[in-house]
Protein backbone atom coordinates (compact mmCIF):
# COMPACT_ATOMS: atom_id res chain seq x y z
CA UNK A 1 0.00 0.00 0.00
CA UNK A 2 1.19 3.41 -0.35
CA UNK A 3 2.05 5.26 2.77
CA UNK A 4 -0.52 8.18 1.72
CA UNK A 5 -3.30 5.26 1.16
CA UNK A 6 -2.01 4.09 4.46
CA UNK A 7 -2.74 7.56 6.03
CA UNK A 8 -6.49 6.79 5.32
CA UNK A 9 -6.87 3.32 7.41
CA UNK A 10 -7.89 4.23 10.88
CA UNK A 11 -10.81 6.74 9.01
CA UNK A 12 -11.36 3.88 7.14
CA UNK A 13 -11.91 1.32 10.14
CA UNK A 14 -13.68 4.44 12.04
CA UNK A 15 -16.09 3.89 9.18
CA UNK A 16 -16.30 0.43 8.98
CA UNK A 17 -16.86 0.60 13.39
CA UNK A 18 -19.94 3.24 12.76
CA UNK A 19 -21.71 1.33 10.12
CA UNK A 20 -21.70 -2.23 12.33
CA UNK A 21 -22.67 0.26 15.24
CA UNK A 22 -25.46 2.03 13.64
CA UNK A 23 -26.95 -1.54 12.32
CA UNK A 24 -26.91 -2.67 15.81
CA UNK A 25 -28.58 0.51 17.45
CA UNK A 26 -31.86 -0.91 15.42
CA UNK A 27 -31.54 -4.23 16.55
CA UNK A 28 -33.61 -5.79 18.90
CA UNK A 29 -31.91 -8.51 20.96
CA UNK A 30 -34.76 -9.75 22.42
CA UNK A 31 -36.51 -10.28 18.76
CA UNK A 32 -35.70 -14.27 18.65
CA UNK A 33 -37.07 -16.38 16.03
CA UNK A 34 -39.51 -18.59 17.47
CA UNK A 35 -37.96 -22.28 17.52
CA UNK A 36 -41.17 -23.35 16.06
CA UNK A 37 -42.01 -21.55 12.96
CA UNK A 38 -43.36 -23.56 10.17
CA UNK A 39 -43.82 -26.08 13.06
CA UNK A 40 -47.76 -27.54 14.32
CA UNK A 41 -49.07 -26.26 17.41
CA UNK A 42 -47.86 -28.07 20.40
CA UNK A 43 -50.36 -30.94 21.12
CA UNK A 44 -52.01 -29.95 24.95
CA UNK A 45 -55.15 -30.88 27.25
CA UNK A 46 -56.01 -28.30 29.21
CA UNK A 47 -59.00 -27.08 30.73
CA UNK A 48 -60.87 -24.01 29.08
CA UNK A 49 -61.14 -20.87 31.42
CA UNK A 50 -63.77 -20.62 33.67
CA UNK A 51 -65.66 -23.93 32.11
CA UNK A 52 -64.88 -27.77 33.03
CA UNK A 53 -64.18 -28.54 29.24
CA UNK A 54 -60.93 -30.01 28.29
CA UNK A 55 -59.33 -28.35 25.24
CA UNK A 56 -56.85 -29.69 22.99
CA UNK A 57 -55.38 -29.15 19.88
CA UNK A 58 -58.13 -29.64 17.28
CA UNK A 59 -60.76 -27.52 19.09
CA UNK A 60 -58.82 -24.34 18.92
CA UNK A 61 -57.70 -24.82 15.16
CA UNK A 62 -59.06 -25.27 11.77
CA UNK A 63 -58.71 -21.14 11.19
CA UNK A 64 -56.56 -18.52 10.79
CA UNK A 65 -56.20 -17.39 14.32
CA UNK A 66 -53.40 -15.46 16.75
CA UNK A 67 -52.48 -17.14 19.53
CA UNK A 68 -52.02 -14.30 22.39
CA UNK A 69 -50.43 -15.04 25.44
CA UNK A 70 -51.23 -13.75 28.71
CA UNK A 71 -51.61 -13.18 32.51
CA UNK A 72 -53.61 -11.06 34.88
CA UNK A 73 -49.63 -10.48 36.59
CA UNK A 74 -48.20 -8.88 33.17
CA UNK A 75 -48.18 -5.61 32.97
CA UNK A 76 -47.76 -4.73 28.76
CA UNK A 77 -51.09 -7.39 28.49
CA UNK A 78 -53.18 -4.88 30.29
CA UNK A 79 -51.76 -1.69 27.80
CA UNK A 80 -51.93 -4.22 25.19
CA UNK A 81 -55.41 -5.39 25.75
CA UNK A 82 -57.80 -2.59 24.12
CA UNK A 83 -56.18 -3.08 20.99
CA UNK A 84 -56.67 -6.65 21.40
CA UNK A 85 -60.48 -6.07 21.82
CA UNK A 86 -60.66 -3.80 18.94
CA UNK A 87 -59.55 -6.60 16.51
CA UNK A 88 -61.62 -8.88 17.79
CA UNK A 89 -64.03 -6.46 17.11
CA UNK A 90 -63.09 -6.35 13.49
CA UNK A 91 -63.85 -9.96 13.60
CA UNK A 92 -59.88 -11.44 13.88
CA UNK A 93 -60.45 -14.76 16.13
CA UNK A 94 -57.80 -14.74 18.89
CA UNK A 95 -57.42 -18.14 21.24
CA UNK A 96 -56.30 -16.66 24.44
CA UNK A 97 -53.30 -18.54 26.37
CA UNK A 98 -53.88 -17.77 30.22
CA UNK A 99 -50.24 -18.86 31.06
CA UNK A 100 -49.52 -19.49 35.03
CA UNK A 101 -52.34 -17.41 36.11
CA UNK A 102 -55.16 -17.90 38.82
CA UNK A 103 -58.72 -18.98 37.50
CA UNK A 104 -60.33 -16.06 39.27
CA UNK A 105 -58.33 -13.34 38.92
CA UNK A 106 -58.31 -13.99 35.12
CA UNK A 107 -62.12 -14.51 35.25
CA UNK A 108 -62.33 -11.11 37.01
CA UNK A 109 -59.86 -9.82 34.38
CA UNK A 110 -61.90 -10.67 31.17
CA UNK A 111 -65.45 -9.44 33.18
CA UNK A 112 -63.66 -5.83 33.77
CA UNK A 113 -61.78 -5.51 30.88
CA UNK A 114 -63.66 -7.37 27.93
CA UNK A 115 -63.18 -10.08 26.38
CA UNK A 116 -61.15 -10.14 23.07
CA UNK A 117 -60.63 -13.64 23.10
CA UNK A 118 -62.64 -16.43 21.38
CA UNK A 119 -61.60 -19.37 23.83
CA UNK A 120 -59.43 -18.94 26.42
CA UNK A 121 -56.56 -21.99 27.55
CA UNK A 122 -55.77 -22.18 31.14
CA UNK A 123 -52.77 -22.89 30.99
CA UNK A 124 -52.19 -23.24 34.68
CA UNK A 125 -48.46 -24.46 35.32
CA UNK A 126 -46.94 -23.40 31.77
CA UNK A 127 -46.63 -26.81 30.36
CA UNK A 128 -48.51 -25.41 26.86
CA UNK A 129 -46.20 -22.11 27.73
CA UNK A 130 -43.03 -24.37 27.70
CA UNK A 131 -44.09 -26.55 24.75
CA UNK A 132 -44.26 -23.15 22.78
CA UNK A 133 -41.30 -21.49 23.97
CA UNK A 134 -42.67 -18.86 25.85
CA UNK A 135 -40.70 -16.61 27.74
CA UNK A 136 -42.66 -13.73 28.77
CA UNK A 137 -45.98 -12.29 28.45
CA UNK A 138 -47.05 -11.33 25.96
CA UNK A 139 -46.32 -13.36 23.43
CA UNK A 140 -48.62 -13.60 20.10
CA UNK A 141 -48.55 -16.58 17.62
CA UNK A 142 -50.23 -16.24 14.18
CA UNK A 143 -51.47 -19.74 13.39
CA UNK A 144 -53.11 -20.89 10.29
CA UNK A 145 -55.98 -22.70 9.65
CA UNK A 146 -54.19 -26.11 9.64
CA UNK A 147 -52.37 -25.43 12.74
CA UNK A 148 -48.87 -24.61 12.11
CA UNK A 149 -47.46 -21.64 13.53
CA UNK A 150 -46.27 -19.35 11.14
CA UNK A 151 -44.98 -16.00 13.36
CA UNK A 152 -44.23 -15.10 17.05
CA UNK A 153 -44.58 -11.86 18.52
CA UNK A 154 -42.94 -11.18 21.60
CA UNK A 155 -44.06 -7.83 23.24
CA UNK A 156 -47.29 -5.84 23.10
CA UNK A 157 -49.51 -6.02 19.98
CA UNK A 158 -50.50 -2.34 18.74
CA UNK A 159 -51.70 -0.69 16.08
CA UNK A 160 -47.82 -0.26 14.63
CA UNK A 161 -47.41 -3.98 15.01
CA UNK A 162 -50.70 -5.02 13.78
CA UNK A 163 -50.35 -2.86 10.43
CA UNK A 164 -46.73 -3.17 9.76
CA UNK A 165 -46.19 -7.06 10.80
CA UNK A 166 -49.25 -9.57 11.67
CA UNK A 167 -51.88 -8.27 9.47
CA UNK A 168 -49.97 -8.78 6.56
CA UNK A 169 -49.11 -12.70 7.58
CA UNK A 170 -52.48 -12.71 7.63
CA UNK A 171 -53.41 -11.49 4.82
CA UNK A 172 -51.03 -13.78 3.02
CA UNK A 173 -52.05 -17.10 4.70
CA UNK A 174 -55.95 -15.67 4.03
CA UNK A 175 -54.67 -15.72 -0.01
CA UNK A 176 -52.71 -18.67 -0.11
CA UNK A 177 -56.12 -20.77 1.23
CA UNK A 178 -57.89 -19.40 -1.11
CA UNK A 179 -56.33 -20.95 -3.95
CA UNK B 1 -12.75 -8.96 72.39
CA UNK B 2 -11.59 -11.36 69.94
CA UNK B 3 -14.38 -13.66 71.27
CA UNK B 4 -16.64 -11.25 70.47
CA UNK B 5 -15.42 -10.41 67.57
CA UNK B 6 -15.37 -13.79 66.37
CA UNK B 7 -19.23 -14.53 66.95
CA UNK B 8 -20.04 -11.61 65.39
CA UNK B 9 -17.79 -12.44 61.95
CA UNK B 10 -19.39 -16.01 62.54
CA UNK B 11 -23.09 -14.83 62.03
CA UNK B 12 -22.38 -12.23 59.99
CA UNK B 13 -20.76 -15.07 57.00
CA UNK B 14 -23.96 -17.44 57.86
CA UNK B 15 -26.24 -14.80 57.31
CA UNK B 16 -24.27 -13.75 53.56
CA UNK B 17 -24.25 -17.04 53.26
CA UNK B 18 -28.01 -17.71 53.74
CA UNK B 19 -29.42 -14.24 51.80
CA UNK B 20 -27.12 -15.65 48.75
CA UNK B 21 -28.74 -19.01 48.34
CA UNK B 22 -32.32 -17.76 49.59
CA UNK B 23 -33.07 -16.55 46.43
CA UNK B 24 -31.93 -20.15 44.21
CA UNK B 25 -34.27 -23.36 45.43
CA UNK B 26 -32.67 -26.51 46.00
CA UNK B 27 -33.35 -29.83 44.92
CA UNK B 28 -32.86 -33.28 47.16
CA UNK B 29 -31.27 -35.54 44.06
CA UNK B 30 -30.88 -38.95 44.26
CA UNK B 31 -27.44 -39.62 43.18
CA UNK B 32 -24.04 -37.11 43.46
CA UNK B 33 -24.02 -37.47 39.51
CA UNK B 34 -27.15 -36.17 38.28
CA UNK B 35 -26.17 -32.96 40.74
CA UNK B 36 -22.89 -32.41 39.25
CA UNK B 37 -24.56 -33.10 35.60
CA UNK B 38 -27.29 -29.96 37.26
CA UNK B 39 -24.88 -27.92 37.78
CA UNK B 40 -22.77 -28.08 34.22
CA UNK B 41 -26.52 -28.67 32.56
CA UNK B 42 -27.67 -25.43 34.35
CA UNK B 43 -24.51 -23.41 33.92
CA UNK B 44 -24.60 -24.35 30.37
CA UNK B 45 -28.05 -23.37 29.42
CA UNK B 46 -29.02 -19.71 28.75
CA UNK B 47 -31.71 -17.99 30.17
CA UNK B 48 -34.48 -17.01 27.27
CA UNK B 49 -35.44 -14.08 29.17
CA UNK B 50 -31.99 -12.43 30.39
CA UNK B 51 -29.88 -13.06 27.95
CA UNK B 52 -26.77 -12.54 29.40
CA UNK B 53 -27.16 -14.92 31.98
CA UNK B 54 -27.64 -18.73 32.32
CA UNK B 55 -30.07 -20.65 34.10
CA UNK B 56 -28.09 -21.13 36.95
CA UNK B 57 -27.54 -17.34 37.73
CA UNK B 58 -30.77 -16.21 36.22
CA UNK B 59 -33.56 -15.58 39.00
CA UNK B 60 -36.56 -14.85 35.85
CA UNK B 61 -39.10 -16.81 36.03
CA UNK B 62 -38.37 -18.60 33.15
CA UNK B 63 -35.43 -19.13 34.65
CA UNK B 64 -37.00 -20.99 37.66
CA UNK B 65 -39.46 -23.10 35.38
CA UNK B 66 -36.18 -24.49 32.90
CA UNK B 67 -34.24 -25.20 36.41
CA UNK B 68 -37.41 -27.38 37.60
CA UNK B 69 -37.84 -29.29 34.28
CA UNK B 70 -34.04 -30.08 34.26
CA UNK B 71 -34.30 -31.41 37.81
CA UNK B 72 -37.40 -33.63 36.45
CA UNK B 73 -35.56 -35.00 33.31
CA UNK B 74 -32.36 -35.54 34.72
CA UNK B 75 -34.34 -37.77 37.59
CA UNK B 76 -36.26 -39.41 34.62
CA UNK B 77 -32.81 -40.64 33.19
CA UNK B 78 -33.27 -38.40 30.62
CA UNK B 79 -29.41 -38.34 28.85
CA UNK B 80 -27.62 -34.72 28.54
CA UNK B 81 -28.23 -34.72 25.19
CA UNK B 82 -31.79 -35.76 25.50
CA UNK B 83 -32.42 -32.45 27.60
CA UNK B 84 -30.34 -30.68 25.33
CA UNK B 85 -32.49 -31.58 22.45
CA UNK B 86 -35.34 -31.00 24.05
CA UNK B 87 -34.30 -27.38 25.21
CA UNK B 88 -33.72 -26.66 21.47
CA UNK B 89 -36.80 -27.99 20.25
CA UNK B 90 -38.56 -25.35 22.42
CA UNK B 91 -36.47 -22.27 22.50
CA UNK B 92 -33.67 -22.66 19.56
CA UNK B 93 -29.96 -22.94 19.53
CA UNK B 94 -30.44 -19.85 21.23
CA UNK B 95 -30.90 -21.29 24.59
CA UNK B 96 -27.59 -22.94 24.64
CA UNK B 97 -24.31 -21.40 25.11
CA UNK B 98 -22.79 -23.72 22.83
CA UNK B 99 -24.87 -23.84 19.95
CA UNK B 100 -24.08 -26.86 17.76
CA UNK B 101 -22.41 -25.99 14.42
CA UNK B 102 -24.69 -25.03 11.07
CA UNK B 103 -24.53 -22.45 8.92
CA UNK B 104 -26.34 -20.20 11.36
CA UNK B 105 -23.75 -20.50 13.96
CA UNK B 106 -20.57 -20.98 11.19
CA UNK B 107 -19.87 -17.38 11.49
CA UNK B 108 -19.55 -17.69 15.48
CA UNK B 109 -17.51 -20.79 16.06
CA UNK B 110 -14.75 -20.00 12.68
CA UNK B 111 -14.30 -16.30 13.63
CA UNK B 112 -11.66 -17.20 16.62
CA UNK B 113 -10.21 -19.51 14.37
CA UNK B 114 -9.80 -17.33 11.42
CA UNK B 115 -8.80 -14.16 13.41
CA UNK B 116 -6.27 -16.34 15.22
CA UNK B 117 -4.54 -17.27 12.17
CA UNK B 118 -4.79 -14.00 10.91
CA UNK B 119 -3.08 -12.45 13.90
CA UNK B 120 -0.21 -15.35 13.34
CA UNK B 121 0.02 -14.58 9.77
CA UNK B 122 0.72 -10.63 10.40
CA UNK B 123 2.60 -11.66 13.19
CA UNK B 124 4.71 -13.71 11.10
CA UNK B 125 5.09 -10.87 8.13
CA UNK B 126 6.06 -8.06 10.81
CA UNK B 127 8.83 -10.40 12.28
CA UNK B 128 10.30 -11.12 9.03
CA UNK B 129 10.48 -7.54 7.91
CA UNK B 130 12.06 -6.23 10.41
CA UNK B 131 14.43 -8.93 10.58
CA UNK B 132 15.22 -8.23 7.05
CA UNK B 133 19.00 -6.27 6.78
CA UNK B 134 18.93 -2.08 5.72
CA UNK B 135 20.63 -2.06 2.26
CA UNK B 136 23.63 -0.28 2.48
CA UNK B 137 23.18 1.55 -0.56
CA UNK B 138 20.02 3.90 1.16
CA UNK B 139 22.04 6.24 2.35
CA UNK B 140 22.26 8.97 -0.07
CA UNK B 141 26.18 10.52 -0.22
CA UNK B 142 25.50 13.60 2.04
CA UNK B 143 24.05 11.56 4.41
CA UNK B 144 26.93 8.93 4.83
CA UNK B 145 29.38 12.43 5.35
CA UNK B 146 27.11 13.49 8.25
CA UNK B 147 27.24 10.26 9.64
CA UNK B 148 31.01 9.93 9.46
CA UNK B 149 31.30 13.45 10.94
CA UNK B 150 28.83 12.60 13.72
CA UNK B 151 30.89 9.55 14.21
CA UNK B 152 34.57 11.32 14.34
CA UNK B 153 32.83 13.89 16.61
CA UNK B 154 31.69 11.22 19.24
CA UNK B 155 35.34 9.47 19.12
CA UNK B 156 36.87 12.54 19.78
CA UNK B 157 34.51 13.46 23.02
CA UNK B 158 35.40 9.91 24.11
Amino acid sequence: MAPRLKLFAPLLIFALLALLLFRGLSLDPREMPSALIDKPLPEFELLSLGEQRMLTREDVTGQISLFNVWATWCVSCRVEHPYLQQLADAGVPIVGVNYKDEDSAALQWLQDLGNPYTVNIADRDGTLGLDLGVYGAPETYVVDAGGVIRYRHVGVVDERVWRSILEPIVLELTAAEMN
Amino acid sequence: MARLCMAVMVIWTALAAFSTHAVIETYEFSSPALQERYQSLSAELRCPKCQNQNIADSNAPIAQDLRRLLYEQLEKGSSDQEILDYMVARYGEFVRYRPSFDSATAALWLAPVVLLLGGFALLILTVRRRGEPVPLDSLSASDKDQLRSLVDAAEKEA
